[in-house]
């Protein structure tokens, strides 16, 4: 073997293993979060941290009950209002829409995808906070749901166009209209993909911040209403992990370990439900 | 004469193809007729001038080569070619005397029924895939005596009887194709179309659609697109012959094979050609 | 064949399709119109969102016009306000992070797309999908607790010691800074640059792989010198996807920067970025120039990451489209 062709192997060999050592250090990246949340946080996670309020500062103990009920309401709400825009408008794209209309609105909902997350709560400040004059949960989950509908609207109807044409002319050759035939046939066929995009937007913005700093705002105590502003996990860990206080540190941390493990589980779950993809057999 | 077609039609039609040759003393009533039928893909030009019948409780056939058209005047019969944006039908087609193009679609389809090239049972169980057309169309009445006389007429009741709410997917592909039998059935529909039923299934499978469909001939219209020339000359009572777009001879099966009046159908029936 | 047919269908008007009136009957007019509503609510949004945007940073383009990007004081005080130090820091952070993101990112979706058996790929491309998943503000808290200790400690000795006579690494230190949200924001974007160029990758077609190693290349040089080169323009792509992320940033580089608005040619000095400032002022913007200003630096962002995505997606899409057009896959 000539040293040219032996060189050759060595520079391939060398850089194929520099490859995976990338890869190796990108997912590393993964469990390393994971452990340093575990191990900084895992201790602080008790029945207090579920239930109790904060306490003021320079006691120690309490818990983030109040943030932990404020995200669930969040996002509840910007469930309420990102999934039907963004569901039923994706079933005007598959299967109502013209090119142009169509493009149109893809185009926006791209565009909307890409908007910095701060400059939604921007938004979100201007359209729900200015007029009502106060901070509150709504207006938070206005931002959220604002940035749910981008995704929610591009998978419905990417998963509605891979349901396959046979099953629709099954449906409407018994006599189905069309809606009927979206309502009960290609829907629930396409189902299990809608269903995963809508976990994974939930799972994006469960984890937002920006968009509730000046939209939810936070709350030391129990939200009082829709119209109040609430306490949420993710914008309670940026504003003890920015303090001074070592328990609120040390609550940071078991904050991200509870927000981190819940993102991650929908994560998992929704793909999980998506190994199946659609309830149809391809091929 | 004729019961309940146009009469020039009619007359055509009986001239044509001398429907009185088959057996019968009298000439059949049509429950369909289709006069002078051009059909359009956009600008391509798919049937020219098409007249043919669709006699009551027979089974009639279209054969012919792959692409000559024949799939698309049987998708004409319940207006399925109005998926496609770019289609156009010019002419007539009259089920029991009315146009059907001037009628609500949705309730033309749920009067004739139709049976795909491969089964597309919907992902649902056994059970609600043969209700579906009765529940979509507000059919009253019992559900499950409906849904077990359609899988009987089927001849699938006694292979799914016990596991009625597994899914349809579970079933092999010839179950799936009864199955969707058994769905365009359940709605009790005045002609049934089934386009090339038997292209996706294994002999066996095959074997048990054609007998089946003779003995559905008793209850229900069937027109039947087919590449299977066998299976045609098996199962039904009258055959067109379409060569590319055009209707080349519409006659009694028996008179077709056997002494067919144009050339080409003799070539195409002899195998020399398709 | 004439395109136009003049003959009138025979069967009226019903013909060919069905009629308005049973549409409306079966419910399927009101389902369109429905649907299309929402539909059409999705761009009457993004159109108020352009707009809110535009109208409410009306004070400081009439004030200050263009100065508005090249003044260096921030000044809420006096009421002046310019933004050139929040691009900066912006700008350089965003280097910084794609100088370290990009051949680590590149690399492992080489890896992941060239040699990996598909078992392990897609094992662990589930895991980058995770850590895409993960919410900026912990990687914020991480950047908080760990990174910048290790900045003190390790990194400023480390570089200010060999490199301290470039501007770049003179100290002093204080942990946050410049470098330290570069870090922390590479940490972030590797996911989205390797999901994007792994998909890429992989929609090289295989015989141009098969090609070149029939001519007698090493599997390195077949990657290297043919698959990667193809797949330049959709990679090129990845990294402006991820430099638009990097860009649009908040929390992690609010929690890390420094936040202080000054310009300093050393990257482990303080500094500030344009979403920290809108996170961190804008409940306490008491003027409406003040507020205003900070919208204005609101749109900035907006801008910047509508081109750099638009780019991006016209070179992704440039790219695999000539993966399926080239042979087969």
């Amino acid at each position: 073997m000539s040293a040219r062709v032996k060189w050759r192997r060595f520079v391939s060999n060398f850089m194929l293993t520099l490859t995976g050592l990338c890869a190796l250090v990108s997912v590393s990246v993964l469990f390393l979060i994971l452990g340093y949340l575990v191990f900084n946080g895992g201790t602080s996670i008790n029945w207090a941290f579920f239930t109790q309020l904060p306490k003021p500062v320079g006691e120690t103990g309490g818990g983030m009950a109040n943030a932990i009920v404020g995200s669930a309401k969040l996002l509840m709400a910007a469930s309420l209002f990102g999934v039907p825009i963004g569901f039923l408008g994706g079933i005007y794209l598959a299967e109502f829409s013209g090119g142009a209309v169509a493009s149109v609105v893809r185009y926006a909902a791209d565009l909307l995808n890409g908007v910095p997350s701060i400059v939604i709560g921007i938004f979100a400040y201007s359209m729900v906070v200015l007029p009502f004059k106060q901070f509150s949960t709504l207006a938070g989950a206005f931002a959220l749901g604002l940035m749910m509908i981008p995704i929610t609207l591009r998978s419905t109807e990417e998963f509605l166009n891979g349901v396959p044409r046979y099953l629709r002319e099954g449906a409407m050759a018994l006599g189905a209209s069309k809606w009927k035939t979206i309502a009960s046939v290609v829907v629930p066929a396409a189902y299990r993909g809608i269903l995963t995009a809508i976990l994974l937007a939930l799972a994006r913005v469960a984890g937002e911040t920006a968009p509730l700093l000046f939209t939810a705002f936070g709350n030391r105590f129990w939200s009082r209403g829709w119209e109040q502003p609430t306490a949420s996990l993710p914008v309670m860990i940026f504003t003890y992990a920015v303090s001074p206080y070592e328990d609120w540190h040390r609550q940071a941390w078991a904050a991200g370990l509870v927000l981190l493990g819940l993102i991650l589980i929908i994560n998992i779950l929704a793909r999980t439900i998506l190994s199946r993809g659609i309830a149809v057999p391809r091929s | 004469m004729q019961a309940s077609s146009k009469p020039g039609i009619s007359v055509n039609i009986v001239t044509n193809t001398g429907i009185v040759a088959h057996g019968e003393t009298a000439a059949l009533p049509m429950r369909m007729t289709i006069s002078k039928v051009n059909f359009y893909y956009g600008s391509k030009q798919i049937l020219f001038d098409i007249n043919m019948g669709i006699a009551d409780k027979r089974v009639t056939a279209l054969i012919g080569p792959s692409g000559c058209g024949k799939s698309t005047l049987l998708r004409a019969m319940n207006r399925m070619h109005e998926t496609v944006h770019t289609s156009r039908l010019e002419g007539e087609i009259h089920l029991d005397g009315q146009n059907i193009l001037a009628q609500d679609v949705t309730s033309l389809r749920r009067r004739v029924g139709m049976v795909f090239q491969r089964p597309n049972p919907f992902p649902k169980s056994i059970f609600d895939n043969v209700a579906y057309g009765l529940r979509i169309n507000g059919i009253k009445g019992s559900t499950s005596e409906m849904v077990e006389k359609s899988l009987r007429r089927a001849a699938l009741w006694e292979e799914v009887k016990d596991h009625l709410h597994k899914s349809a997917y579970e079933l092999s592909g010839g179950q799936q194709q009864r199955l969707c039998i058994a769905r365009a059935l359940a709605v009790e529909p005045e002609v049934l179309l089934l386009d090339e039923p038997c292209s996706a299934l294994d002999p066996i499978s095959t074997a048990k659609i054609e007998e089946l469909l003779v003995e559905l001939k008793n209850l229900t219209t069937i027109a039947i697109v087919t590449h299977n020339m066998q299976q045609a000359a098996r199962v039904s009572d009258f055959t067109a012959f379409v060569l590319t777009g055009q209707m080349i001879e519409f006659s009694p099966t028996p008179q077709l094979f056997t002494t067919p009046s144009d050339p080409r159908t003799e070539a195409y029936i002899t195998g020399r050609f398709g | 064949m004439a395109t136009v047919n003049p003959t009138i269908q025979s069967a009226g008007p019903a013909a060919g399709s069905r009629s308005f009136l049973s549409k409306l009957r079966d419910g399927d007019e009101i389902a369109r119109l429905i649907t299309f509503l929402f539909a059409a609510s999705v761009v009457l949004i993004t159109v108020l969102l352009v707009y809110e945007l535009w109208i409410s940073s009306a004070l400081p383009r009439q004030k200050f016009g263009l100065h508005f990007f090249v003044t260096q004081v921030w000044d809420p005080v006096m009421d002046e306000y310019g933004a050139l130090p929040f691009i900066y820091g912006t700008l350089v952070t965003s280097v910084v992070s794609l100088l370290l993101a990009v051949p680590l990112g590149i690399g492992a979706s080489i890896f992941l797309a060239e040699l990996a058996p598909p078992q392990i790929s897609d094992t662990l491309q589930f895991f980058i999908d995770l850590l895409a998943a993960v919410p900026s503000v912990i990687y914020g808290l991480l950047g908080v607790f760990i990174v910048v200790p290790l900045m003190r400690t390790v990194i400023f000795p480390g570089l200010n010691k060999p490199l301290g006579f470039l501007p770049f690494f003179k100290g002093p230190s204080y942990g946050v800074g410049f470098l330290t949200a570069g870090i922390v924001m590479a940490i972030m974007v590797i996911p989205y640059i390797i999901s994007v160029s792994r998909e890429v990758l992989l929609s090289v077609p295989r015989d141009q792989r098969e090609a070149a190693l029939a001519l007698g290349s090493t599997r390195w040089e077949s990657t290297w010198k043919v698959v990667v080169p193809f797949a330049k323009t959709g990679i090129m792509g990845s990294i402006f996807l991820a430099l638009a992320r990097a860009l649009g940033e908040t929390m992690a580089v609010t929690m890390v920067i420094g936040n202080t608005p000054k310009i300093s040619a050393s990257l482990f000095a303080p500094g500030y970025s344009i979403a920290a400032v809108i996170a961190n002022e804008f409940t306490e913007a008491t003027g409406d120039l003040y507020l205003q200003s900070l919208i204005e630096l609101g749109l900035v962002l907006f801008l910047l990451t509508f081109i750099l995505n638009g780019l991006a997606r016209l070179l992704i899409i440039v790219t695999t489209q000539k993966g399926s057009g080239v042979g087969n896959r």
